[in-house]
């Protein structure tokens, strides 16, 4: 099988301060890849990176079989990737209504949005209200339900746990599962809670100092005690 | 619980849409009180009420670039100047005075396209002060090329004489007031939809707005050339009513008061531009008239910028969203 998004001998970073070294990874179509890692670690920087908001100094990105260099991050959406970036990228003077409209913009006709609001009922409830109205958990349903907006092949998720209760995180990563056994997304998943995100993900990636250190099936991860305390600390 | 279900229930109901009414409609009744206005009001309140039109055109222009886009602009009242030079010039060749509009905003769009290039690539103080420059630049390109714009004499502009069934002041209040319900019906039509909305989603996050797909580039150009185009029909119609140009008329505190104006009036509201359009016509004549009873000169033409400190500083202590967003007949909490 051909993977769908190719990563090869990424270096990528803020300045003369490089991140990332050297990154190679690939995700399959329909599979969910969990990057774990410390603080600094490089983890948000390979997501920003790979949807364009940051450039990359070398390497090589292929999407589908289409290189990705140059493309701009405005574009990336129209090629089927969709960033949901830390700190939840909503639009907070606009209403839920029209920050998922937002998402599916630019496809001609428009998405219905109907699915979104049968994947997240809490966002049905409150469509007429303004994103900054919205608790955290919601905030967080309605950056993903914009990114589901356009319909994308791969999903890249910044810390969807992020300040949210255990019970929200867990609601999101089986609507992630679930949505990925219906539709065939693929995400590639960034987070802190190791346990939670291997939970759901089919391979695990671990990041260290921008490099990546290892790389093995959740599973395998999960139980095998060496592999968890070498690079998991727990 | 039931009682805030209720509430819930009923805000969804109601989608919360600021403009309630068709903008159509709204500016076919604002056209029918201006010309039941200019047949009620003295010669000199419908002199007043064209400029309130003119001004109109422009801060209707610039409180969807500000309000709306979140770009900042010290520049429009150049842009203005521009729209009026350029309409003084056509006049004094062809005496064509629809096409010499057309023209003057074609012309003031070019402008706008250029700075707005420039702006896209700015962000808040460094985008004020780019259109900074441009507020004291253009005024004095009239003494660099004297022998096109007359220096600081101006140009005098040619008119036909109004149709002989109307006043002078009538017909310039029935251009200024065609010009300024033609910019907010097209302004208000404009906006409602997805260029609203992508405007609006670029001022608040501009990554979110790009991971939307969103070009932000190309947004807040389109955003500086549309105000642009406004400022240039003000500019024009402004020559109209004065009869002649000149870079007194279009100095930066022009551009400042536009600002002011649309910031008490309140902002990325086009009720907030026709408050402010009314304060820029209203308030130096107030400050005119007590300069006048307190006799003395030199207060006179401070005045008007020390009450749009006090008004502006009052306003926003009492509503802060400006004096559109108060409704008086609504209990309060209840936006």
């Amino acid at each position: 099988m051909s993977a769908l998004l190719e990563v090869e001998g990424l270096t990528a970073g803020y300045g003369a301060a490089p991140v990332l070294h050297d990154v190679s990874l690939t995700v399959e179509p329909g599979q969910i890849v969990a990057v774990l890692g410390a603080n600094g670690a490089g983890k948000s920087t390979l997501l920003r990176t790979l949807s364009g908001l940051l450039p990359a100094t070398s390497g090589r990105v292929t999407f589908d079989g289409q290189d990705l260099r140059g493309i701009k991050v405005e574009r990336m959406v129209h090629h089927g990737i969709a960033h949901v970036p830390e700190g939840r990228g909503v639009v907070t003077e606009l209403t839920v209504d029209e920050n998922l409209r937002l998402g599916g913009l630019w496809r001609k006709p428009q998405p219905p949005l109907e699915p979104i609001y049968e994947l997240f009922p809490r966002l049905a409830e409150r469509r007429g209200h303004l994103g900054h109205q919205l608790s955290g958990g919601e905030r967080q349903m309605l950056a993903i339900g914009r990114a589901l907006a356009a319909q994308p092949r791969l999903l890249l998720l910044d810390e969807p746990s992020l300040g949210l209760a255990p019970k929200i995180t867990a609601q999101i990563m089986a609507l992630l599962r679930d949505l990925r056994d219906r539709t065939g997304l693929a995400v590639l998943l960034v987070e802190q809670n190791v346990r939670s995100a291997l939970s759901i993900a089919d391979q695990g990636v671990v990041l260290s100092l921008g490099r990546i250190v290892t790389r093995h099936d959740a599973a395998t991860l999960v139980d095998d005690a060496d592999l968890r305390h070498a690079y998991l600390g727990f | 619980m039931t009682v805030v279900r209720d509430r819930v229930a009923t805000r969804i109901a109601s989608p919360p849409m600021r403009r309630r009414f068709s903008p159509l409609l709204v500016v076919m009744i604002g056209a029918a009180i201006v010309v039941a206005l200019t047949y009620t009001l003295p010669p000199f309140r419908t002199y007043q009420l064209a400029t309130v039109g003119a001004y109109l055109c422009v801060t209707a222009g610039l409180t969807v670039l500000t309000g709306l886009n979140g770009q900042l602009s010290l520049g429009h009242g150049a842009l203005m100047a521009t729209g009026a030079y350029t309409l003084a010039l056509w006049q004094n060749k062809f005496n064509l005075l629809v096409v010499g509009i057309i023209v003057a905003i074609l012309v003031t769009t070019a402008v706008g396209a250029v700075i707005g290039l420039a702006a896209a690539r700015l962000r808040g103080p460094y985008l004020a002060g780019l259109t900074l420059a441009v507020a004291v630049v253009v005024p004095s390109i009239t003494s660099t090329f004297d022998e096109t714009f007359n220096s600081d004499q101006g140009l005098s502009v040619m008119l036909n004489p109004p149709p002989e069934s109307m006043t002078n002041e009538q017909w310039q209040a029935w251009v200024c007031w065609g010009g300024a319900l033609i910019t907010v019906l097209a302004l208000a039509l404009l906006t409602r939809g997805r260029f609203g909305r992508d405007m609006r989603a670029v001022r608040d996050d501009e990554t979110a707005a790009r991971l939307a797909g969103i070009s932000v580039a190309r947004t807040q150009v389109a955003a500086f050339v549309v105000s642009a185009a406004c400022a240039g029909l003000a500019g024009a119609l402004f020559a109209v009513i004065a009869q002649s140009v000149s870079p007194g008329a279009f100095p930066l505190t022009l551009s400042l008061f536009l600002l002011m104006a649309i910031v008490i009036g309140g902002l990325g509201r086009l009720t907030g531009a026709l408050i402010g359009a009314v304060l820029l016509v209203a308030l130096p004549a107030v400050a005119h008239e007590i300069g006048e009873a307190a006799g003395s000169q030199r207060l006179e033409g401070n005045l008007a910028l020390t009450f749009f400190g006090v008004v502006l500083v009052v306003v926003m202590l009492a509503a802060p969203g400006g004096l559109a967003s108060l409704r008086p007949f609504k209990k309060k909490g209840h936006r």
